[in-house]
C-alpha cells in the first residue's frame, strides 16, 4: 500500500485499451502542476502504456499499486 | 394503458430504432397499446459520413441532410424539440422553451456526440475540422486554395466519431495532392495521442506502413495542449511543437450535458451494460450509438446494429416477455485509402479486426453504401 494522497482519482476499470490512458491524459490536462492523479485500470495494456506516456510527457509515475483485480497508477503532473 | 416508448435523438441510431419499432410493433401501435415518440432538436436528419468528402469538393453538405418527417414511419410520433432535463425517478423529460414535460415508460437515449474544441486553447481559432457541416465547408475553401506548405492532421482526443476518418483524411489528401501534381510541395503530418497511429493495435499495425510508403509524417504521443494561430504552431502536452500552414483537427468530443446532470454517466456518455445496452444507473433506460459507453467505436454501423438489439428488447418488454437480444460489439467500417481505393474492417467484442487489402471495388462499395444510407435510415436495409 502506498500512502500517496491523490488529488483526483480516475476509475477506468472495465475500459479497454487505450481508454484508461486517454482518461488519464484527460485528467492530467485539467490538473494543476504538482497534482497527483490516481488511475484505476484493469487493462493489461496500462502496465506499459501509462509508464511510457508518463515518461514521454515528463510527468512522474510515483507508484503502481497491484490490487486484487486491477492496478492503481499514481502520476504527478510536472 | 398505453405504453410510451420515447427515443431522444433522431440521428442514425434513433431513426433506425423508431422505424424498426414501427415495423416490429405494428399490431400494438395500431391497437393503441403502444406509442413511439422520436424527439430531435433539428427537423433534418444528418448523415455525417458525407462530410469527409466535402473538403475535397466531392460532396455537398446538403447530400447528408433529409427532413426527418420523410424518413420516419408515420406510426411514429415525431417531435422537433430539444430535451433539457431527464428525471429518471419521475420518468419525465423536460424541454427547451417551457413546453409541457413528457412522461415515458421506456426511454432510449441516442443523442450522439458534441464537439468541444474549447477544451484546447486556440483550437477553435487555429484549427479546421470536417466533423461538422460548417467545419467541412470552411475546410473545403481552405483546401482548394492550399497549394504548398505543412498540412497537419491532429487527433486531439478519443473517443471521437468514426475512428477511421482521420486515417481516411490523410490518405485521401495524399492521393488528391498527388493527382493534382502538388504533393511535392505539401508536407502531411498525422498526430495521434497514444504511442501508435490508431487506438486499435491491429488497425494501427496495418496503417503505419501505408503512411511510411506514402510519405505521411507521424507524431505519436501527441496530445495537443494549445494552438497559437498567430505563430501557426500547435504544442503538445508531451512538449513537441509543430509548425503548420493548415491545421485540421479531430476536436475533443463529449456527449450531451443532460446525461451527466441526470446521473447517467460522465462526460455525457451513458454507462451501460455493453451487451444489453441498459443504463447502469436507472431502470427502463437504454442508450445506443455514440452516447452508449460500450468501448466500441463511435460509428453509424454500431448505432445501426445496436438499434436492432434495442428494438428487439423493447418489443419483448412491451409484450411482457423476457428480453433476450444482446449486442456482441459488431462494428463494420469501410476505410478510404485514397481517392479511389478503400479497405474494409469488421470486428466484435471477441474477434479483432483484420483490414482487407485496399481495392477500387471496396471504394465503390463505400460510395454505394453512402447512397443507399437513406434506405437504412428508413429501416428498409
Ligand atoms: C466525418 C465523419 C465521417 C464518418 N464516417 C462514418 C463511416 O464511414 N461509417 C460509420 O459507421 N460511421 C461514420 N461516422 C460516425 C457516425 O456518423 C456516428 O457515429 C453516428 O452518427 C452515430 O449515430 P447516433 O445515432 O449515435 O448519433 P447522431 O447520428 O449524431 O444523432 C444524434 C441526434 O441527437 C440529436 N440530439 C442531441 N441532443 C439532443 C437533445 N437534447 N434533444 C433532442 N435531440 C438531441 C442530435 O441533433 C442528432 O440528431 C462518421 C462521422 C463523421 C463526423
Amino acid at each position: 500500500m502506498t500512502d500517496i494522497e491523490p488529488d483526483e482519482t480516475v476509475d477506468a476499470r472495465g475500459a479497454a485499451c487505450p481508454g484508461p490512458l486517454m482518461d488519464l491524459i484527460g485528467a492530467i490536462r485539467g490538473a494543476e502542476s504538482g497534482d497527483v492523479v490516481r488511475l484505476l485500470s484493469d487493462s493489461e495494456g496500462s502496465l506499459t502504456d501509462v509508464p511510457e506516456w508518463a515518461e514521454e510527457a515528463g510527468n512522474e509515475l510515483l507508484a503502481v499499486e497491484e490490487l486484487d483485480d486491477h492496478n492503481a497508477f499514481y502520476v504527478e503532473k510536472a | 394503458m398505453t405504453e410510451r416508448v420515447v427515443i431522444v435523438g433522431g440521428g442514425t441510431g434513433g431513426t433506425v430504432l423508431a422505424n424498426d419499432l414501427a415495423d416490429r410493433l405494428e399490431p400494438e401501435l395500431d391497437a393503441g397499446d403502444v406509442e413511439v415518440t422520436l424527439i430531435n432538436d433539428d427537423p433534418d436528419h444528418v448523415y455525417k459520413p458525407v462530410w469527409l468528402y466535402v473538403p475535397f469538393g466531392q460532396r455537398e453538405p446538403a447530400d447528408g441532410r433529409r427532413a426527418l418527417d420523410e424518413l420516419v414511419d408515420e406510426a411514429v410520433d415525431l417531435r422537433i424539440d430539444r430535451v433539457t432535463e431527464i428525471d429518471t425517478d419521475a420518468r419525465r423529460l423536460r424541454f427547451d422553451g417551457g413546453e409541457p414535460s413528457m412522461e415515458y415508460d421506456h426511454l432510449v437515449l441516442a443523442t450522439g456526440s458534441t464537439l468541444e474544441p474549447d477544451r484546447v486553447p486556440g483550437l477553435a481559432e487555429g484549427g479546421h475540422d470536417y466533423y461538422s457541416e460548417s467545419g467541412a465547408t470552411a475546410l473545403r475553401d481552405e483546401l482548394l486554395e492550399f497549394t504548398e506548405g505543412e498540412l497537419v492532421l491532429s487527433v486531439v482526443g478519443t473517443p471521437h466519431m468514426c475512428p477511421a476518418a482521420p486515417l481516411e483524411f490523410v490518405f485521401m489528401a495524399d492521393d488528391w495532392f498527388r493527382e493534382r501534381g502538388l504533393r511535392e510541395d505539401v508536407d502531411i503530418t498525422y498526430t495521434y495521442p497514444i504511442q501508435r497511429v490508431h487506438g486499435n493495435p491491429h488497425i494501427a499495425e496495418w496503417a503505419r506502413p501505408i503512411m511510411e510508403e506514402r510519405d505521411i509524417e507521424v507524431e505519436t504521443f501527441f496530445n495537443a495542449e494549445s494552438v497559437d494561430s498567430d505563430a501557426e504552431t500547435v504544442t503538445s502536452m508531451e512538449g513537441t511543437e509543430l509548425d503548420y500552414d493548415l491545421l485540421v483537427t479531430i476536436p475533443p468530443h463529449g456527449g450531451v450535458d443532460l446525461i451527466e446532470a441526470a446521473g447517467l454517466g460522465d462526460d455525457g456518455w451513458v454507462d451501460v451494460d455493453k451487451h444489453t445496452l441498459e443504463a447502469e444507473a436507472a431502470e427502463d433506460v437504454y442508450a445506443l450509438g455514440d452516447t452508449a459507453d460500450t468501448g466500441v467505436p463511435n460509428a453509424g454501423s454500431v448505432a445501426h446494429y445496436q438499434a436492432g438489439v434495442v428494438g428487439r428488447r423493447l418489443a419483448s418488454e412491451v409484450r411482457g416477455r423476457p428480453a433476450t437480444a444482446t449486442y456482441d460489439g459488431k462494428t463494420l467500417c469501410f476505410v478510404e485509402t485514397g481517392m479511389d481505393s478503400a479497405s474494409f474492417v469488421e470486428f466484435d467484442y471477441e474477434t479483432p479486426p483484420s483490414p482487407a487489402p485496399p481495392s477500387e471495388k471496396l471504394h465503390w462499395s463505400k460510395l454505394a453504401y453512402n447512397e443507399s444510407y437513406w434506405l437504412t435510415a428508413r429501416g428498409l436495409l
